[in-house]
């Protein structure tokens, strides 16, 4: 997912970019403002239409699995409680096993925290917001077993960066 | 144009911009401190990094605003009548709360960090006091305060010019019959002007997110001392959000006014209030309202349907006003024989940075790309980039059209070396975004460190700039005081 992200960010910034180099050096030779209007409000539309366009499909492609509404039915998932402190997690398992899907309850006792997952290799795979009043039920399948990491993703004061604390995930 | 600013007005718009100036270097180097600890190459404590990383960032937002307010301020007033006086009481109330809140900060070991999220303020585990946690709550309440009378000031004088909020938009134009041949010059004299629209819209936002922003700020300060006086931590999320997010976007929508006048003057293309234009600003009069969700997309008890709106219109908000703002600068400069000149460039690549910033933010506002993007440093990537490379250009392109200075060799250089120094800078965030690293974390492991080195060496090139064309700026002032 992050690589997607990247990507995509990096090559419309070269086209914005190539696009805002291409005007400067342009920028000499006048043309009468009209013809250049007429152009750049055609070009308008045709974004516009084209942004129009694709905006639907992507809408529906990137919201058809939300991470959102896990608590409901726990089904058969493995459940696992967590708390975050100041300036640490409680966890109420120290193992789980991997293809079956793991549900975190996330609750915080004192300000907010960030309830982030990272594997072995340092990617974060998911996170959710762990507040003060409030559970916020995270459902994950680890398909790798391994040793993975949680870290605080939400600034709660001095000792934030230090926050950690790990999940065994054993092949099933 | 109907009438020229006046002289006070002027001095007090010069005032603004060199407290700007200073101020923003002062806190680069506080940002340089912070990203260079980072790397490794210097032993911050904790303490002091974040109380830094609070500084920068409440600061930041602060000289943003300052920038902002004051461009619009010069231009707005010379179609309506602004009252000179609230505008210089806002400059007074901005210095002494920023002096409460740097007391607090740096005396009283205040660091909430800028977005003071309830109820850290009050639980710091033993950092600070909630006395101190007050004089710096109290000190921003005071700052909004300042620039909440200045809106209201601007709201005012607008509608006794135009006589509502929606022919301030333009929509009698927007709406209205035809507008070519013998009807174009009735048009063209009834619509507002680029600067006005805009000044509309920040005002309506603005005013909104600032009555936000005061009852979250009160609410908070009498939580301070009273903790059974006590609110949803989510409730407290959304009014700071939505606060945030508005007060933060106003900034560029007001220094984007410096494109709509300065530029054309360069081009010889007036900049019009165009059917598509009109269009733009009203829909994301809307849109910069309803679209904070996007920053609680990990708030699983948030409503679902907040949460997709805050996807769906962050992928339409930043599309009007970009691609009318940034495709607009482009076809004004297009082939237009414009004699470049450190304001023409400097604004021309701020709508550059301002839709450069916008995409990675547009990534990010999906649900499942923030998944794990999130409270990374994509984050600061993708703001950076608009407020470093777009809102900085906007205001530093202002000082030179200010001291009427066109630039020479040094000036240029230092041009290229903010440029190239911004773009890798920020770039260097979203890289190690992307690659999981944590944002706001005073250390940094090992495996986070991969770009803190070359991401402090770009902003080191990018304060060398912004150093420069400040130096020529605050020289500029002075030489035409003694004038
Ligand atoms: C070269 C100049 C700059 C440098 C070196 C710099 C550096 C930094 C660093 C290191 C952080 C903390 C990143 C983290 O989360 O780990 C940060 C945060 C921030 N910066 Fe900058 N910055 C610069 C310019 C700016 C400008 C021009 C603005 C706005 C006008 C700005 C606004 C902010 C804000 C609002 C934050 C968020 C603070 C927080 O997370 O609480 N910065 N900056
Ligand atoms: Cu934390
Ligand atoms: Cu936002």
């Amino acid at each position: 997912m992050q690589e997607i992200a990247w990507s995509i960010t990096l090559w419309l910034t070269i086209i914005l970019a190539v696009t805002y180099l291409y005007v400067a050096m342009k920028s000499g030779d006048a043309a009468d403002a009209s013809s250049v209007a007429g152009a750049a409000g055609s070009l308008r539309t045709w974004l516009f239409a084209m942004l129009a366009f694709a905006f639907v499909p992507v809408t529906l492609m990137t919201t058809a699995d939300l991470p959102y509404g896990a608590g409901a039915s726990t089904g058969k998932a493995q459940v696992v409680n967590v708390k975050g402190f100041q300036w640490y997690w409680e966890m109420d398992q120290e193992e789980v096993k991997a293809g079956i899907p793991v549900l975190f309850k996330v609750e915080a006792a004192d300000v907010n925290h960030g309830f982030a997952i990272y594997d072995e290799d340092n990617v974060l795979i998911t996170q959710t917001q762990a507040m003060p009043g409030y559970t916020n039920n995270l459902k994950v399948t680890f398909t790798k077993p391994g040793t993975y990491k949680f870290l605080c993703l939400e600034y709660c004061g001095r000792q934030h960066h230090a926050m950690e604390i790990t999940l065994n995930v054993t092949s099933n | 144009m109907s009438n020229d600013i006046s002289a006070g007005g002027r001095l007090t718009v010069v005032i603004y911009q060199a407290v700007a100036a200073v101020v923003l270097l002062l806190l680069m180097t506080f940002g340089l401190l912070m990203r260079y600890s980072q790397a490794g190459g210097l032993d911050l404590s904790e303490d002091l990094f974040y109380q830094l990383m609070t500084a920068h960032g409440i600061g930041m937002v602060g000289i943003a605003a300052i920038c902002g307010v004051s461009i619009m301020w010069f231009f707005l007033s010379q179609y309506v009548q602004l009252t000179t006086e609230i505008f210089v009481l806002n400059l007074i109330l901005f210095l002494v709360g920023v002096v409460m809140i740097l007391s607090a900060i740096f005396l009283g070991g205040f660091a909430g960090a800028w977005t003071f999220l309830y109820p850290l303020p009050r639980i710091s585990g033993g950092a600070w006091g909630p006395s101190m946690a007050a004089l710096h709550l109290g000190g921003v309440l005071l700052i909004g305060v300042g620039f909440l009378l200045v809106h209201l000031d601007c709201g005012y004088a607008i509608l006794k010019k135009y006589g509502s909020l929606t022919n301030a938009l333009g929509w009698p134009t927007l709406f209205g019959g035809p507008q070519t041949g013998k009807f174009q010059h009735q048009v063209d004299e009834a619509t507002p002007p680029p600067t006005v629209v805009a000044s509309t819209m920040v005002t309506i936002v603005n005013i909104l997110g600032l009555v936000s922003g005061a009852s979250i700020l009160v609410i908070t300060i009498v939580n301070l001392f009273v903790p059974s006086f006590a609110i949803s931590a989510l409730l407290g999320k959304n009014m700071i959000f939505f606060f945030g997010h508005v007060f933060i976007n106003a900034t560029i929508y007001m220094a984007v006014i410096a494109v709509y006048e300065i530029l054309p003057r360069y081009t010889g293309r007036p900049w019009k209030s165009s059917r598509p234009f009109l269009a733009a600003w009203s829909f994301s009069t809307v849109a910069v309202l309803i679209v904070y969700p996007h920053h609680l997309l990990m708030d699983f008890p948030m409503p679902v349907w907040m949460l997709v709106m805050g996807q769906v219109i962050s992928y339409l908000s930043g599309i009007p006003i970009l691609v009318v703002t940034a495709l607009g600068a482009l076809a004004y400069v297009h082939r237009s024989g414009i004699k470049w000149g450190m304001a023409p460039s400097l604004l021309f690549l701020a709508t550059f940075g301002w839709a450069a910033g916008a995409i990675p933010a547009i990534v990010d506002g999906t649900i499942v790309v923030n998944s794990v993007l999130h409270n990374t440093l994509w984050v600061p990537g993708h703001f950076h980039t608009y407020l470093l490379l777009g809102l900085v250009p906007m205001a530093l392109g202002f000082m030179y059209f200010l001291i009427e200075e066109e630039g020479s060799t040094i000036d240029l250089a230092a041009f290229w070396a903010f440029i190239i120094g911004g773009m890798g800078f920020t770039m260097t965030f979203l890289m190690a975004g992307a690659a999981s690293v944590p944002r706001r974390f005073a250390e940094h492991q090992p495996w986070m460190q991969g770009m803190d080195t070359l991401g402090s060496a770009f902003a080191a090139l990018a304060i060398l700039g912004v150093a420069l064309i400040a130096v020529r700026f605050l020289g500029g002032v002075l030489a035409s005081l003694k004038a």
